[in-house]
């Protein structure tokens, strides 16, 4: 009797697992299938006719392309390195220098930082930027989103400076670094895995991002690829599912080829060195 | 090479005295311990003298210089951390040569330096290796390789033998002996295990809540401890302390009693009725009866080889013997240890010791 339930409860544990893995695995297979079907809907089937037709037509869009390969690619990058440089550097003084209410600080920031690019900031955020004459600029998007995505990023960056132990950094000072040299050869190489997830986290989140871009950016030709897909559009509003989806495969790529170059070359592992 | 001196030092963490008004010398080339239990300031005082903390009051000079708020890079020293602190994304070449490539030594250069301390230290061959890829002793080794690559003035140890087992362990510790004499470099070392100060160093000093309460050779310490915390922190097993309150011809204790014949001069200011306390080494006691002896119920008899540790229980206090040769108690028999008076440490009221 134990065993058949035995046996019973793991069936029900795998067809509840399958079920929710189909869930998650089905768009995903859509994605991979429908761009190369030349007569694509919403269920998942081989592509039949199989074709590139769909590509070429994507390709043949230069408003979506320069979107995707240039203005994407400018406001994501531009935000990474703006986030990723300040965040450490913060993180860092957050962590070792003794502040009081550093933490008050970094929980404080995080709360409110939802609020920075929510719908309920908009108005004053786009009349502060039109104020300062950044409307319609990558640098007013790049500003407007770094405002936005940096608490968050200090508070992880934080949390991984907090994890290093202070005996690096001082065994460096003893050695006779000075302080700007120790930053540099000790404590920055340490914290590079975490500048890395933070970077990914900053890059995808502006990559997907679609409301900042979309109303503080003016012409056409500076719009993003998550605006630009809407030009896959009918003009009565319904997508083109053949070329959305085309497009939104190309879209997902540089986002998947950065994680990997990144886990290739540096890898988010940590490294030890620390005897305890 | 440098004579190091401190000065009424006292460091304050908020209301916390951290140090309390330590003054000490070390001397050219001297090997000085810093031995006490954990919060008793001694790592604050090494770290106040590698520029790690700042002091509250007093001077810290190092070869005559006053260094007491110089940066950690201008006292040129040379420090084993605990954890050894190897730089995780540096190889092993290039973690013993930083200490050089902060002061702009060439990379050739560097590399011949650095192969040649390797290879006293018999590490030449992990050269290329990061630390995450060597063992426990070698990454100690690699830490000490580090700390005198640059022929500093002096070298501070923060307990660099605590992560090594225990073989190793005492093996690290003749080399680091072995290390320091043949290099002479004037030498600060926290620890607080007794046995590692004792042998390591030429002066123990031992430190309590904040304040160095003796600071003497290491036998002397051992032999003449001043006040009752010192002779139980050091041996192992530590001293065994009984109170007495003395009565001119006897001192009483629970369950048994001396006479106190032979010390009349050490006890000429001891009023009758003064609570004292009476020290003997475990390696003082031996089995069989006499004038000065104690008797119990056997507790533990452990036999340890070279001898064994037979304790015994007088009223409320454990007495620990240490036994050479192998014929031993039976246990749970009623057991006499014999003592010579000479043997006797002999502390007041205070605590502190009379002579």
């Amino acid at each position: 009797m134990k065993h058949v339930w035995y046996v019973l409860t793991r069936v029900g544990f795998y067809v509840l697992a399958a079920f929710f893995a189909t869930m998650f695995a089905v768009p995903m297979i859509w994605l991979l299938t429908a761009p190369f079907s030349a007569r694509a809907n919403l269920g998942v089937q081989l592509p039949d006719p199989f074709t590139l037709q769909n590509f070429a037509n994507v390709f043949a869009n230069t408003f979506a392309v320069r979107a995707l390969f240039q203005n994407s690619v400018i406001q994501s990058a531009g935000t990474m390195l703006v986030v990723v440089l300040v965040a450490t550097l913060a993180a860092y003084a957050l962590s070792r220098a003794p502040i009081r209410g550093r933490d008050a600080l970094s929980y404080g920031l995080v709360l409110f930082s939802s609020i920075v690019t929510g719908t309920a900031a908009m108005v004053p955020l786009f009349l502060m930027i039109f104020n300062v004459g950044l409307i319609d600029t990558h640098t007013g998007v790049i500003l407007v989103l770094t405002g936005g995505l940096l608490p968050a990023a200090i508070f992880i960056m934080r949390d991984f400076v907090d994890s290093i132990p202070r005996s690096y950094e001082e065994s460096a000072l003893v050695a006779g670094a000075s302080p700007f040299g120790m930053f540099r050869d000790i404590a920055l190489p340490i914290v590079r895995p975490g500048m890395m997830v933070v970077g990914i986290w900053t890059f995808v989140n502006v990559w997907g991002g679609f409301f900042v871009p979309f109303i503080l950016l003016r012409s056409p030709e500076k719009m993003p690829a998550s605006v630009a897909i809407y030009s896959f559009y009918t003009e009565g509003g319904t997508p083109i599912i053949t070329l959305t989806t085309a497009y939104a495969l190309l879209y997902t790529l540089p986002v998947l080829a950065l994680y990997l170059f990144v886990n290739w070359k540096y890898g988010f592992r940590f490294f030890g060195g620390i005897k305890s | 090479m440098a004579h190091v001196s401190f000065r009424s030092v006292s460091k304050h963490f908020g209301n916390v005295r951290a140090v309390d008004d330590v003054s000490f010398d070390i001397d050219d080339g001297e090997f000085v311990c810093l031995l006490g239990p954990s919060g008793c300031g001694k790592t604050t005082t090494l770290r106040l003298m590698a520029g790690l903390e700042q002091v509250t009051h007093g001077t810290i000079h190092i070869a005559g210089k006053d260094m007491t708020t110089a940066k950690p890079k201008e006292r040129d020293i040379g420090m084993v951390f605990q954890d050894y602190a190897l730089f995780p994304h540096m190889t092993i070449l290039d973690n013993i040569g930083y200490p050089l490539k902060v002061r702009g030594v060439p990379a050739e250069k560097r590399r011949e330096r650095v192969t040649e301390v390797a290879r006293s230290l018999s590490m030449d061959h992990l050269l290329d290796r990061r630390p995450a890829q060597i063992s426990g002793g070698q990454q100690q080794r690699t830490s000490v390789a580090r700390a005198v690559v640059h022929k500093p003035q002096v070298f501070l140890f923060d307990e660099p033998l605590s992560n090594l087992d225990a073989k190793l362990r005492l093996e690290a510790r003749s080399f680091l002996k072995h290390l320091q004499r043949e290099l002479g470099v004037t030498s600060l070392y926290v620890t607080h295990d007794q046995a590692e100060a004792m042998a390591l160093a030429d002066k123990v000093a031992v430190m309590d809540a904040g304040k160095i309460v003796q600071l003497d050779h290491p036998l002397s310490v051992y032999h003449k401890p001043t006040n009752t915390f010192v002779a139980n922190f050091l041996g192992s097993p530590p001293m065994n302390l009984l109170q007495v309150s003395f009565d001119g011809d006897l001192f009483k204790g629970e369950g048994f009693s001396l006479p106190t014949g032979p010390f009349e001069k050490r006890l000429q200011d001891v009023a009758h009725g003064d609570r004292l306390t009476l020290g003997v080494r475990p390696e003082h006691l031996r089995l069989g009866n006499g004038t000065w002896s104690l008797g119990g119920q056997a507790y533990a008899i452990e036999p340890l080889g070279p001898e064994s540790l037979v304790s015994i229980r007088v009223a409320d206090y454990l007495v620990t013997a240490r036994i050479f040769g192998d014929e031993l108690p039976a246990v749970e028999g009623h057991t006499e240890l014999a003592f010579e008076p000479a043997h006797v440490h002999l502390f007041g009221t205070d605590g502190l010791r009379l002579d």
